[in-house]
């Protein structure tokens, strides 16, 4: 672990002093996040959203039409790891596990609707029928269970003939007769009506001519003419003819594995991932141009991963792939894409769309949320000044003060630690905690605030107010709640309920520093403000097309600054209720763009408190000044300016300034705040020391190594 | 008796076999392969080339058989870059020509006039692609010409016959590192499915597919080679797909996946082309070393056909083996050839130095740079050097005795580093007094040392090896040249401008001469009754002549002399100089500074080297100017490395007894038992000839027969099939008496006009007027005689049962 944090100075050379002075910036290195390898993705064609499954049990609903912004997810659980992923009659998704267990996940409310054990043991594989009514199950045991999906519910309806392995992977006819189920070593047809397995066709289990244990089928496909396609072990990518049981055409494409297989809906053609990071794109394509006859052709290879590929899925447009490395990869199809625009360039998806580290100013105390465990941190401290530029050297080290576990299974949803850092409240699915912390000089003591309300089981975001003596909760039922922080106890004052109709769930909040407003918003419905003063709701932003990634209230102002998924950001004041004059000139010379075409949301917004023309916004690969005061760039002026020579005159530089400054020295970021007027930090996470973190990938011989 | 006639400069073999893809006849038994003016038809089986194709003046740039007729071919030249075939196309070949700038090549449609002979001027011209490349490897058809594709630097165009449209694909051609090397350098259709197959300079294979569709396009890779990919051919079954390049490999890429691939390595030189024979049983590579090797189907190589290596570079200089009487000079790196001259052929490799040969780009390599035979062929001195550094100088010399029981050179001494420099010049003594073998080497060190065989016996064997005997050296000045009298007597060496004369005997300093002329170029002493002459040609342009009794000067004249070659028959010297416009010829002998023969302009190039070769058989010229050719033969390697030679012969009398004899019986292998039942064969055909002549009398000259002057005259790519005419064909050769009317007689056939074309292109412009007036009378005589081997020709068709052409 790396316990320094680096202290330099200010590298925002000319084109931040611009009225902006410089910065000492706490450089931290020492948030020690991985985040979980992915192991399955299952893609909603109806609402273009993408499910992605992670190895500690989390599950993430992306919205690629919004930007794929990460929308909503669902906190992971030690037992239950999922195996199989899937949707089914448009917006409900189930998912099973090796604890044996099909989970429905409620996409309201963001929790789970039920578990139901399937009597099969571990669930290795999934699929729901072409008419989205039924859901097969293959099982450790060895069967392939029928369950019949009610509107609330699903219900057990029969086996089908048990196979003496486990089915590791399932896939349908479109037309709903049949299914193939592949197992170790062989593959089946199975004929839905009977339940019993037409054919059963044996996998080579040669792998470069020497003989392996087993083979292992990681994925079938049943196309509508009767082709199964199977994805192995051994490298092999394999089409068989379901209605003979025979092995029409055989492509070696791996050395390793090839793990998982996608088909577009059309048919023409899919993807498979494999071990060795590889993804294949394989295409129908005519034998000629003046004949039908057509043939599978492998096509383009990508190489967007270090580690096994566990998962793959195909949008209409791109090639969605995920895996061990932990990135989501979402490589768009050239020749479907219309236009050659911002969507039509390759994604990588590394760090979670919303925050994981919260920071007490006064105290210089950094708290870092992992899946099972808080961590406190004490930024170190320096007396040295420098140029600009300059590394100053530390006269006290980052302290690690704190490191607090999770009881029980489940992952921490949310975590804060007040801005006077004497206050941490956390919570994971059915449990919230709270936590005084007191400081005697050097010592630091933990108390738990016991007792807590019924009605705070769980929380999807927490929030301190300014002076710390406010907790506004937001629970999963929609509801806000506040409650007063007394020296060692707390009072329940207020619960916002939510609107009748809705069960959306508030995900972000935020509160203005005089502590009188509130503001809060869900997944896809307008931002609410409330008035903590009043206990009512004062307004409600209009609703916006793209799902807020980033809130926050300017301190003398009271004015709502809110960030969207498509990259637009607003400003709203409180006490007019409606969108500043700034919001609406940005709004109508429209934003540079290369601002909209930025890959990663905003994810923390905050302002400078002696400068209230500044908005300090940052995301995964920028850091952002905003100021207002200046004129805003067009398309033609350079937006990420570069480091202007400091011969040239003042003019010049003056000329060439717009209102936004960028920085992108620190990344990737993953959180930058203002501690002070002259102080900030920037907890970046590079990507090599995830990648050092994680198992070593498969080695491959290298020419000319 | 030899007419006499005028001296022509003309190209003697040794062309280039792999500047084109070499084409398989339709049973695969022939390659035709394009070399220099000719195209030359070799057996797949034997290796032997049973066939020239003559017709052309000038570089024979592309050939193809004609799809439709398989016992037709058609070969392009001059300013037409290449030639492409179509079965659907019947009556049009595609060729690339240039358009005016010089770098902007187009690929056109040329329909074929039904014309009657052998040579033909189309005009009907129809452009198809423009701006392509102007390597025929850069084209290609699909799908029984549906299309063509053609790529260029950093694009692929395809056009679509029946479209009339063309797509345009470009790679991405960006600087940085992983796009820099994206050139296309050859294309491949696939012959069954819409896939073109695209070389790259990364050596990266791109297979595209969906091509028609401008959006929907798409490509894979099958990257293996390392370095650029050189050619691509696919099977004729489509099934796999074979690549080649600079790392000497064949690579067979089996249902065009990038894991199931074959391999054929260790070909020994670059591949530069491949194609496949059209029953698929054969593929063929062409070679950068100017070497085409058949490959079985299931990759082993079966036969090489080695012309002479024009890879490196020459330092050896041009020499004569005296026992086999080949041309010897640099063959494949590190490598001597042997290659004769008479066949055209080259008879083996010698392996000098003996070390894997690494074939990778600014690597310093060994070099094989002198060479000199000794003892009418018993010893061979090799000198091989490699030099990384100004001051890091590899020296070895070898020397090579001849075995006559394994009939090749062994070595016997190996010398390292005899001088501490460059080695300028190796000679052996050859006189015949001398039972001793002697050998000087000269160096830049400021020596020369002298070599001999001594015993080199212990108790476990007996045998031989080489001393250094003597070192001499002068003033400290470098020795630059080096030979010996051909007594044996005396010794010459040259000192930068100085020349030493030394006693052989004793190795004692008999005089020198000085001419202040600048540094000795080359050094030769007269022969026969010019034996007291000494002559030396400098670097500024003086050649002199010093009488060796009155150690004076006896002559000098103002020559630019570049190579200087004594006949080893007579007294004659050839000197070839450089001027201005090009290289011109002097033949003289010592004793006189009137030359005996001049030949001006014989090369537009600098000629390199230059030979005398001893004639098996003595010519007799009786015109004073040619007496110098009788008795041997003056061959020259010009800087682009074409071997030439003077001939006054047309090349039909050039080619020799024994390739006439495999042109006749073209279609046998030649096998040992041939040639004994052949001859057998032979004799009886000719006695059952002559009976037929004595029979027939009365029978009309075959030219009166309309089947066959039309047969023979007709161009062959506009005959009907052979089927067709066969049973026509024989029943004119029936006797009939109706045979005489002359009705059917086509009267727009012109006799005389392939026959003039036929003979002599080889000959450059400056004679070109004296040689049209013989060519008239050579052509006449050539009628008559192909008209009498016609006969007999056809009278043994008579034998043939015929029944087999139905079947074609």
């Amino acid at each position: 672990m790396r316990l320094c944090s680096v202290f330099c100075h200010s590298s925002f050379p000319e084109y931040f002093s611009s009225g902006m002075g410089e910065f000492k910036v706490h450089r931290v290195r020492f948030f020690n996040y991985v985040p979980s390898g992915i192991r399955c993705v299952a893609y909603n064609n109806q609402s273009n959203r993408l499910a992605v499954s992670r190895t500690d049990g989390t599950v993430e609903i992306y919205n690629l039409s919004a930007n794929y912004f990460q929308e909503k997810f669902f906190p992971g659980h030690e037992s239950r790891a999922t195996e199989a992923l899937c949707w089914a009659k448009g917006q409900r998704l189930f998912s099973g596990g090796l604890n044996g267990e099909i989970i429905e996940y409620d996409l309201q409310a963001l929790n789970i609707k039920y578990a139901m054990d399937a009597f099969g043991g571990p669930i290795w594989s999934m699929a729901v029928s072409p008419c989205g009514s039924q859901l097969l199950v293959g099982c450790e045991d060895g069967s392939v269970k029928l369950f019949q999906i009610t509107p609330d519910k699903i219900q057990f309806e029969r086996n089908f003939d048990r196979q003496k392995s486990r089915i590791l992977s399932l896939s349908w006819h479109p037309s709903g007769t049949h299914i193939a189920a592949g197992s170790i070593d062989y593959i089946s047809v199975f004929d839905v009506k009977s339940g019993s397995a037409v054919h059963k066709m044996l996998v080579d289990r040669q792998y470069m001519g020497v003989s392996k244990r087993k083979c292992i089928i990681w994925g079938v496909a049943f196309l509508s003419d009767g082709t199964v396609i199977s994805v192995d072990s051994a490298g092999k990518v394999q089409f068989w003819d379901s209605a003979t049981g025979t092995l029409v055409k055989n492509h070696l494409i791996a050395n390793a594995d090839v793990q998982s297989i996608a088909v577009s809906d059309q048919e023409d053609s899919f993807v498979v991932g494999t071990a060795e990071g590889t993804v294949f794109h394989f295409q129908l394509v005519s034998v000629t141009s003046n004949s039908s006859e057509k043939q599978w052709v492998r096509t383009k290879p990508f190489q967007h991963h270090t580690h096994d590929v566990r998962a793959v899925a195909h949008s209409p447009t791109a090639l969605i792939s995920g895996g061990t490395d932990t990135h989501l990869v979402i490589r768009p199809l050239m020749e479907k894409v219309e236009v050659k625009n911002y969507d039509a360039a390759l994604r990588k998806i590394t760090f979670p769309h919303r925050r994981l580290i919260s920071c007490s100013k006064k105290r210089h105390l950094l708290l870092f949320q992992f899946a099972h465990h808080l961590e406190l941190w004490r930024l170190g401290s320096t007396v040295a000044t420098g140029k600009n530029g300059d590394t100053l050297p530390l006269s006290k080290d980052a302290d690690h003060l704190l490191h607090l576990k999770t009881k029980g299974p489940e992952n921490i949803i949310c975590s804060c630690i007040s801005p006077c850092g004497s206050w941490i409240a956390y919570s994971t699915t059915s449990r919230f905690f709270l936590y005084r912390l007191n400081y005697e000089h050097d010592n630091i003591s933990l108390q738990r605030v016991s007792k807590m309300p019924a009605f705070l089981r769980s929380a999807l975001q927490i929030l301190f107010s300014e002076d710390s003596t406010k907790l506004f909760v937001a629970s999963n039922q929609g509801s806000l709640h506040i409650i007063r922080l007394l020296e060692g106890s707390f009072k329940h004052l207020h619960t916002f309920q939510p609107q009748s109709g809705t069960v959306e769930s508030m995900c972000l909040l935020a509160v203005s520093p005089d502590g009188n407003w509130l503001a809060a918003s869900g997944t896809s419905a307008g931002v609410h403000v409330y008035n903590i003063k009043h206990l009512k709701l004062h307004c409600t932003v209009p609703a916006y097309n793209f799902p807020v990634t980033a809130l926050a209230i300017a301190p003398s102002t009271n004015n709502l600054v809110i960030a969207h998924s498509d990259q637009q950001v607003f400003e709203y004041s409180i006490p007019d209720k409606q969108y500043t004059e700034w919001s609406r000139t940005i709004q109508k010379q429209g934003f540079h763009y290369l601002w909209l075409q930025r890959d990663t949301p905003i994810t923390h917004i905050s302002f400078h408190p002696k400068r209230p023309m500044h908005i300090l916004l940052h995301d995964a690969y920028m850091f952002c000044i905003i100021d207002k005061s200046l004129p805003l760039p067009n398309d033609k002026t350079l937006l990420y300016n570069p480091l202007p020579p400091t011969n040239e005159s003042d003019v010049i530089r003056r000329r060439t300034a717009h209102a936004f400054k960028i920085s992108k020295i620190y990344k990737p970021l993953l959180f930058m705040d203002l501690l002070d007027e002259r102080t900030l930090v920037a907890v970046e996470r590079p990507l090599d020391d995830i990648i050092a973190q994680l198992p070593p990938p498969i080695k491959k011989k290298k020419f000319g190594t | 008796m030899v007419e006499e006639e005028s001296v022509r400069v003309v190209r003697c073999g040794g062309s280039e076999l792999n500047f084109r893809r070499a084409v398989f006849s339709a049973d695969s038994k022939y390659i035709f392969c394009v070399s220099g003016d000719f195209v030359k038809v070799h057996s797949t089986a034997t290796e032997e080339c049973v066939h020239i194709l003559q017709g052309h003046r000038n570089l024979v740039t592309g050939i193809q058989l004609n799809p439709n007729n398989h016992l037709q071919t058609f070969v392009v030249g001059l300013k037409l870059h290449a030639l492409f075939t179509l079965p659907s196309a019947e009556d049009s070949v595609f060729v690339i020509i240039n358009k005016e700038k010089p770098d902007v090549f187009q690929l056109v449609s040329v329909k074929l006039p039904k014309s009657s002979s052998q040579e033909i001027e189309a005009k009907e011209l129809s452009f198809v692609l423009d701006y392509i490349n102007q390597s025929p490897k850069c084209i290609a058809f699909g799908n029984e010409g549906e299309y063509v594709a053609a790529v260029r630097d950093f694009y692929l165009s395809v056009y679509f016959f029946k479209k009339k449209t063309t797509s345009r694909f470009t790679l991405s051609s960006s600087r940085n590192k992983k796009h820099a090397k994206n050139n296309f350098t050859c294309v491949a259709c696939h012959p069954k499915e819409d896939c073109i197959a695209t070389g790259h300079k990364d050596g990266k294979i791109r297979l595209w597919r969906n091509f028609d569709d401008d959006k929907k396009y798409t490509y894979t890779c099958l990257h293996w080679h390392h370095d650029m990919v050189m050619d691509l051919a696919f099977s004729v079954t489509g099934t796999s797909l074979l690549s080649g390049g600079r790392e000497s490999v064949l690579v067979e890429w089996r249902d065009a996946t990038e894991k199931n691939k074959e391999f054929l390595p260790r070909l020994g030189a670059t591949i530069e082309h491949i194609s496949v024979s059209p029953a698929g049983d054969l593929f063929c590579t062409s070679h950068s070393d100017n070497k085409i090797i058949v490959i079985h189907r299931n990759l082993e190589a079966s036969a090489v056909i080695q012309g002479l290596v024009k890879d490196s570079n020459i330092f050896t200089g041009l020499m004569v083996d005296p026992r086999t009487k080949a041309l010897v000079l640099n063959g494949k790196p590190g490598h001597l050839q042997f290659y004769s001259l008479q066949h055209d052929k080259q008879l083996y490799n010698l392996d000098i130095i003996q070390q894997e040969y690494i074939n990778d780009y600014g690597l310093i390599q060994i070099e094989l740079t002198k060479a000199a035979f000794g003892c009418y062929g018993n010893w061979l001195a090799t000198v091989e050097q490699r030099q990384e550094k100004e001051t890091e100088l590899e020296l070895q010399m070898k020397l090579w005795m001849y075995n006559k029981k394994t009939q090749g050179f062994v070595l016997n001494t190996k010398v390292n580093m005899p001088h501490e420099d460059h080695i300028t010049a190796l000679c052996f003594c050859n006189a015949e007094k001398f039972e001793n073998p002697t050998l000087v080497t000269s160096s830049k060190d400021g020596h020369f040392k002298v070599w001999i065989l001594t015993d080199d016996s212990d108790i476990y064997k007996k045998a031989v090896g080489w001393t250094c005997d003597f070192v001499g050296s002068y003033h400290k000045y470098q020795a630059t040249n080096c030979c010996f009298s051909e007594d044996g007597s005396l010794l010459a060496v040259s000192f930068e401008e100085i020349v030493t004369i030394w006693d052989s005997e004793t190795w004692e300093l008999k005089c020198t001469f000085c001419q202040r002329a600048g540094k000795i170029r080359h050094l030769c002493f007269g022969r026969l009754t010019c034996s007291k002459y000494l002559l030396g040609a400098t670097e500024n342009g003086i050649l002199c002549c010093w009488n060796l009794l009155s150690c004076a000067l006896e002559w000098s004249a103002k020559l630019n002399v570049r190579v200087m070659e004594p006949d080893p028959n007579s007294e004659n010297i050839a000197a070839i100089s450089r001027s201005s416009v090009g290289s011109d010829l002097f033949v003289f002998k010592p004793s006189e500074p009137r030359p005996l023969y001049i030949q001006k302009n014989i090369s537009r190039e600098e000629v390199q080297w230059g030979v005398f070769v001893p004639r098996d058989v003595p010519e007799s010229f009786t015109s004073e100017a040619y007496q110098w050719l009788n008795r041997s033969q003056f061959y020259f390697l010009t800087k682009s490395q074409s071997l030439l030679t003077f001939s006054t012969k047309s090349p039909e009398e050039k080619l020799t007894p024994t390739s006439k004899q495999l042109l006749a019986e073209e279609s046998l292998p030649t096998t040992p038992f041939y040639f004994i039942l052949g001859k057998h064969r032979e004799q009886q055909d000719e006695k059952i000839n002559e009976a037929f002549e004595s029979e027939l009398v009365q029978l009309p000259l075959t030219e009166n027969i309309p089947a066959i002057s039309e047969l023979l005259h007709t161009p062959a790519h506009v005959l009907p099939s052979a089927s067709f005419l066969c049973s026509k064909f024989v029943s004119s050769l029936l006797l009939s008496k109706e045979t005489k009317s002359g009705e059917e007689i086509p009267e727009d056939v012109d006799m005389e006009e392939g026959k003039e074309s036929d003979d002599s292109d080889e000959e450059n412009d400056f004679t070109e007027k004296i040689q049209d007036t013989n060519n008239t009378d050579l052509g006449e005589d050539l009628l008559h005689q192909l008209s009498k081997s016609e006969e007999k020709e056809l009278r043994k068709f008579r034998k043939v049962d015929y029944s087999w052409i139905t079947v074609l």
